[in-house]
């Protein structure tokens, strides 16, 4: 008997709770509209970019708690979207920037505070690049690349002046102290829970943000949410709107793209291309694309590996890849084609640009005999799991196309986990793959990607004394302001990156980002992650 | 028709082979949906043999002018998003998911089967070791064991069917050494040992053969398993690799494009996966009532 | 009693071993590398191998495994990869997500499959058999995540009667103070009837999806089991000495039938524990499972080592726990002990 009452009141409870019910409204409506809801596919695994093995969630957590010495300005784009100006820099932290010939002194705000109400000095200051450059990994490495290597650079003048030293002239050595890197952490805070195994605090800031940016996270529950507070006394810029910001993890895209439509969720920049061109055409949401500053998605083959050794068979792929049947479904045309530009164009002193390949078979065909492969070969064509999205169509119609001329591939699914260590192998001879770098100019792109000393984003091992030289031509004409120098050797190595092909430039991608009507203030940065501080909602 | 009422005594009964088609078509009468998942099997056999070459499009070739276009008269269900033909794909995928189910089928027969009688007929040491093995499988939550096999051998077909095998292995370990061990002093053990067989010969041409039929019935499950299992590594990432056409994929893929309205991607793949593993489970209630009336549930 | 529980513990011991011994050989098999992964994306292969030297990842095979076991008996699961978190506080924290949505998934199966087999043996071989047969079957034969995604689609996104698919509790809601970490129950002991109707609403859509999974299993069991009941003497008696259907089908016949509907409860329950991984990722449940799938994809070992284990020593017990109720409710299978 009693089995049955309890069956029949548990059916009858479970009923009652599909019928509808008006939205709970919880104590304190007004707080809804006072909080920003985010969702994305996965989230942080650090709140501090400096911390080991930070995933790129993590940057955006440290964006916005933490401050830098200085900043970018906004400048707009056509379409009415801010985009950070690259040549602009703006004091954040400090108030006044003084630039000499072979140094840089900051004197920093005068009520600068922490979020616990400490001031910031020269000495939190000094303890925080200090860090940067020391740590490891990531961060040191994007310290280096604008020449920030040693602690030694980092002079205390006095309780509010510190001045940056020059390891040698190098255009980048600015910016790099306004990317997410060089963040100024409160050292008297952190300090307290140093050890001997871990002299920098890294556990400690892992999930408490020690510093004194306009949010501070004040919930971080691993894999579902983060959950941050306005700093109500930030001087780093004019004060957010928005008090609350949840960042809610929602694994299925789908999900995702429902909770935006029903106006459930108000802000998501990680839905399928699809659904983006969609909703932009359905009107009931905002959507801002952007084209990714200084990134390309390209196709890359191993140059030390044959067949892919022999210039004239990367070229006959660079005719058989299918690009616009790749834009079309691979990408809903929501990126900027980096293919076909018409012959007779001038090379222009920009990165990205178009090279002049086209989608022709016959070609490919005379191309793959003449380099001694008339009925082609097989390989492997890998891809990152991680952006099946976009990967997985890309690698299909490629495959088909490559069959075309000859060039059988099996596809290659790796893991998003992995595909680091498969790149940094640099075995695999033909994938697809996308980069960008956080310093928007040529010549940066170009070090990290075609210099011959080989580093890890070199994933095609192309190694060219010609290139070499023109690169590093470039760099050193930025650096003392050489104008036409500079102009003749980029112009040089673009136009040697398109004749050699070691990587084939397909598009690139766009920042999409869809939010709820009454959102506003999405900016462009470079880092491609949410600024949350210019953001307004109603 | 009255020959399938109880014989009257006095009438010859019909034997061998006859018997057995009598019987079949009784069960088959008796239970019409029984009678349905037969003739629904004979269906699926035929779409996986003669599928290939009746598909209207090449199941491989995109075109993305006709990218995710609704069912129409030119395609009946409709195109996915690399334009497709989804027909196509599902008729073709029915050999890949057939081959898939029979495939671990056999091989977790001829695992578990050959395990589970040799632990039931020696006993001892085989016993306890067999034993082992099939507890130490049986605690890990099978599906992640299925993952993680998958995940760390890379993800084939022959992956995906090795992993489905040794999921299973405990229950067919299991059934075949309770069957063995029933079997183990029967008549015909004793009189093939007194011919002079050898135990492992005994063990493969006598005792396996006989424990067949009771097995035929779980097999019939696992094949509907092995498909549901296949489609849930796909979800994860962990399925066959593109652009295989194979029903649990086109499932994963497709249920990303349901929110956007674009049903029939994953529609059609799913419903011919359900009616594939439907069957096929039906079916092993059918084979049981053709087998042991007595085990019915 | 004690003794039998004694022996089961020590027969459970080998398998545990084994488990342990695989997970580990496993994990070590799958393609990632977490020294690549801690390193970080710029990472030169002198910097990958410098990680690997102080995760101790470069040693052989053997002094990893005699490390972990160490680490284990001291009750260190290690670290995650993807979360940051240590293992341990990981699964204490989502397990009781997993066990809440698992459990009322069970409840919900049980609800509509018990009165569906009951129905079924009272009336062998008529249409609701064959309706019971079909139904059931046809919820087993679609992938539980497909089934899910039908769900969400049908009654969130179409029907705007289901709550966003946002994990266990809407983002305006907190957690109920920790008790159990069932958030039904906490919510009860804390007396915020609010926060148990928020709780309950999300819970529906999985615990459906899970139901359906499950209707197959114990339908059929509890058909079987009252049918071979329903044919027994005793049944026989009572129907004979004139009481009513009602009487003779629920009092006599369904409590002699339960003993081996709980053994397939039983088996049911630890089958759904490891089979919503998929249940959790469709719906952003931050259970146990999606854990371990995320984990497993990363070539995070720690957590996938955590998760199998834990289910492991789980299953155990649940078995155990199983013949001890076995033996409360069947006197006679208490004399073997």
């Amino acid at each position: 008997m009693k089995r049955r009452e309890f069956l029949g009141s548990m059916t009858a409870l479970a009923a009652g709770s599909v019928l509808p019910m008006p939205a709970i409204v919880p104590a304190g409506a007004q707080s809804r509209q006072e909080t920003l809801l985010i969702v994305s596919e996965s989230g942080p695994n650090n709140l501090d970019i400096h911390g080991v093995g930070t995933n790129v969630p993590g940057y955006e957590a440290s964006w916005n708690c933490y401050d830098r010495l200085i900043s970018h300005e906004m400048k707009t784009l056509p379409n009415g979207t801010p985009y950070y100006d690259r040549d602009k820099l703006k004091p954040e932290l400090a108030e006044d920037m003084n630039v000499g010939d072979m140094s840089v002194t900051f004197k920093l705000k005068k009520n600068a505070t922490f979020h616990d109400g400490t001031a910031v000095t020269a000495k939190d200051v000094k303890w925080s690049l200090d860090r940067a450059v020391t740590v490891g990994g990531f961060p040191t490495f994007q310290m280096g690349a604008g020449s920030l290597e040693k602690p030694e650079q980092f002079v205390v003048v006095d309780d509010r002046t510190i001045r940056v030293d020059f390891l040698r002239k190098d255009r980048l050595t600015l910016p790099d102290l306004a990317v997410i890197v060089p963040c100024v952490l409160n050292s008297a805070l952190v300090q307290k829970h140093v050890t001997e195994q871990d002299p920098w605090g890294l556990e400690f800031t892992k999930q408490n943000t020690a510093g004194g940016g306009a949010y501070r996270v004040v919930k971080w529950s691993a894999g579902t949410e983060v959950v941050y507070e306005r700093n109500e006394d930030w001087k780093g810029g004019p004060l957010p709107k928005i008090k609350r910001i949840i960042w809610r993890m929602v694994p299925s895209s789908g999900n995702r793209r429902a909770l935006l439509e029903r106006g459930d969720a108000d802000i998501s920049y990680d839905l399928p291309n699809k659904d983006f061109a969609e909703l932009r055409d359905a009107g009931k949401l905002t959507i801002v694309s952007t084209p990714y500053s200084n990134g390309i998605q390209y196709i890359g083959m191993n140059v030390k590996s044959p067949p892919f050794d022999n210039p004239k068979v990367r070229q006959a792929v660079a005719y058989a890849i299918p690009y616009q049947k790749i834009m079309d479904a691979a990408l809903y045309g929501l990126a900027k084609p980096l293919y076909g530009a018409p012959a007779g164009t001038p090379t222009e002193t920009a990165w990205p640009q178009p090279h002049g390949y086209t989608t022709n078979i016959a070609k490919a065909k005379a191309l793959l005999a003449e380099a001694g492969y008339p009925n082609g070969f097989e390989t492997t064509l890998s891809f990152d799991l991680g952006f099946a999205g976009v990967n997985e169509p890309i690698c299909v119609l490629t495959q088909e196309s490559l069959a075309q001329i000859g060039i059988k591939t099996t596809i290659n699914k790796i893991p998003g986990a992995n595909w680091r260590t498969e790149l940094t192998k640099k075995t695999m001879p033909l994938y697809t793959n996308v980069f960008s770098g956080w310093l928007d100019y040529p010549e940066y792109f170009f070090i990290w990607c075609y210099h011959g000393k080989n580093s890890i984003f070199n994933t095609m091992s192309y190694q060219s004394k010609p290139m070499d030289a023109l690169i590093e031509g470039a760099s050193a004409a930025a650096a003392i302001g050489e104008q036409a120098t500079y102009d003749k050797d980029v112009k040089g190595f673009v136009d040697l990156a398109f004749a050699d092909m070691p990587r084939i430039p397909l598009y690139q991608p766009y920042v999409n980002v869809a939010m709820q009507k009454n959102i506003t203030g999405y900016q462009y940065w470079f880092h491609r992650r949410l600024d949350y501080r210019a953001l307004v909602k109603g | 028709m009255s020959e399938l009422a109880l014989p009257k005594g006095g009438e010859p009964r019909a034997t061998g082979l006859g018997a057995a088609a009598q019987h079949v078509r009784y069960v088959l009468r008796e239970n019409a949906v029984t009678g349905f998942a037969f003739a629904l099997f004979v269906m699926i056999v035929l779409a996986a043999v003669l599928g290939p070459y009746l598909v209207p499009y090449d199941p491989l070739a995109s075109d993305t002018a006709a990218a995710l276009k609704g069912p129409s008269l030119a395609h009946w269900f409709g195109t996915d998003q690399l334009g497709r033909d989804v027909l196509s794909r599902v008729i073709v995928a029915t050999r890949l998911d057939f081959f898939i189910a029979i495939a671990s089928v056999a091989l977790v027969f001829l695992m578990g089967g050959i395990a589970g009688v040799a632990a039931g007929f020696f006993g001892g040491w085989t016993d306890r070791i067999v034993g082992r093995i099939a507890d130490t499988i049986m605690a890990f939550p099978l599906f992640v064991l299925a993952m993680g096999i998958v995940a760390a051998l890379g993800n084939s077909v022959q992956n995906i069917i090795l992993a489905t095998a040794i999921v299973n292995f405990p229950l067919y370990a299991r059934v075949a050494r309770a069957e063995a061990n029933v079997r183990r002093d029967a008549g015909f053990v004793l009189a093939a040992r007194l011919c002079g067989n050898g135990e492992a010969r005994i063990l493969l041409a006598q005792v396996l053969p006989n424990i067949m039929p009771i097995m035929v019935v779980q097999m019939s499950l696992t094949m509907g398993y092995a498909i549901l299992n296949a489609a849930g590594l796909s979800f994860i990432g962990l399925g066959v690799r593109p652009p295989t056409a194979e029903w649990g994929i086109m499932v994963a893929d497709g249920s990303t494009f349901m929110v956007s309205g674009e049903w029939w991607i994953a529609f059609f793949p799913g419903a011919a996966l359900m009616l594939a593993v439907f069957c096929f489970n039906l079916l092993g209630d059918g084979l049981r009532d053709i087998v042991d009336p007595q085990r019915r549930t | 009693m004690v003794s039998m529980i004694l022996k089961r513990l020590v027969l459970a011991v080998p398998s545990l071993i084994g488990v342990v011994i695989v997970t580990f050989l496993l994990t070590r098999a799958l393609p990632g590398d977490p020294a690549a992964y801690f390193a970080g994306p710029a990472a030169t292969k002198e910097a990958v191998e410098q990680v690997r030297v102080k995760l101790g990842l470069d040693k052989p095979l053997l002094v990893q495994f005699v490390h972990y076991v160490g680490d284990l008996s001291r009750g260190d699961l290690g670290a995650s990869l993807t979360t940051g978190q240590p293992v341990a506080i990981e699964i204490r924290t989502r397990l009781p997500a997993s066990a809440e949505l698992t459990l009322l998934g069970l409840i919900l199966a049980v609800a509509a499959a018990v009165p569906l087999g009951i129905a079924a043996a009272i009336r062998p071989g008529s249409i609701i058999d064959h309706a019971c047969r079909i139904v059931t079957t046809a919820g087993v034969s679609l992938p539980v995540f497909f089934t899910g995604l039908i769900l969400v689609y049908v009654f969130y996104y179409l029907l705007g009667l289901a709550p966003a698919p946002l994990g266990r509790l809407d983002v305006f809601f907190s957690p109920p103070p920790q008790v159990t970490g069932f958030y039904l129950i906490d919510s009860l002991i804390a007396r915020d009837g609010e926060l148990f109707m928020a709780s309950l609403k999300q819970l529906v859509l999985p615990a459906l999806t899970l139901a359906i999974f499950s209707l197959a299993p114990i339908a059929r069991m509890t058909r079987a089991s009252m049918l071979a009941v329903l044919s027994s003497d005793f049944v026989r008696t009572a129907r004979a000495s004139g009481l009513s259907g009602f009487t003779v089908v629920v009092t006599y016949a369904f409590r002699n039938a339960m003993l081996p509907v709980v053994t397939t409860l039983g088996m049911v329950f630890s089958f759904l524990l490891g089979a919503n991984v998929l249940v959790e990722k469709v719906f952003a449940w931050p259970g146990i499972g999606s854990f371990a799938v995320e984990a497993l994809i990363a070539s995070d070992f720690a957590p996938v080592q955590g998760f199998v284990l834990t289910m492991a020593v789980m299953y155990v017990m649940l078995n155990l726990a199983i013949d001890i109720l076995y033996g409360i409710i069947d006197p006679r299978l208490r004399l073997e002990a």
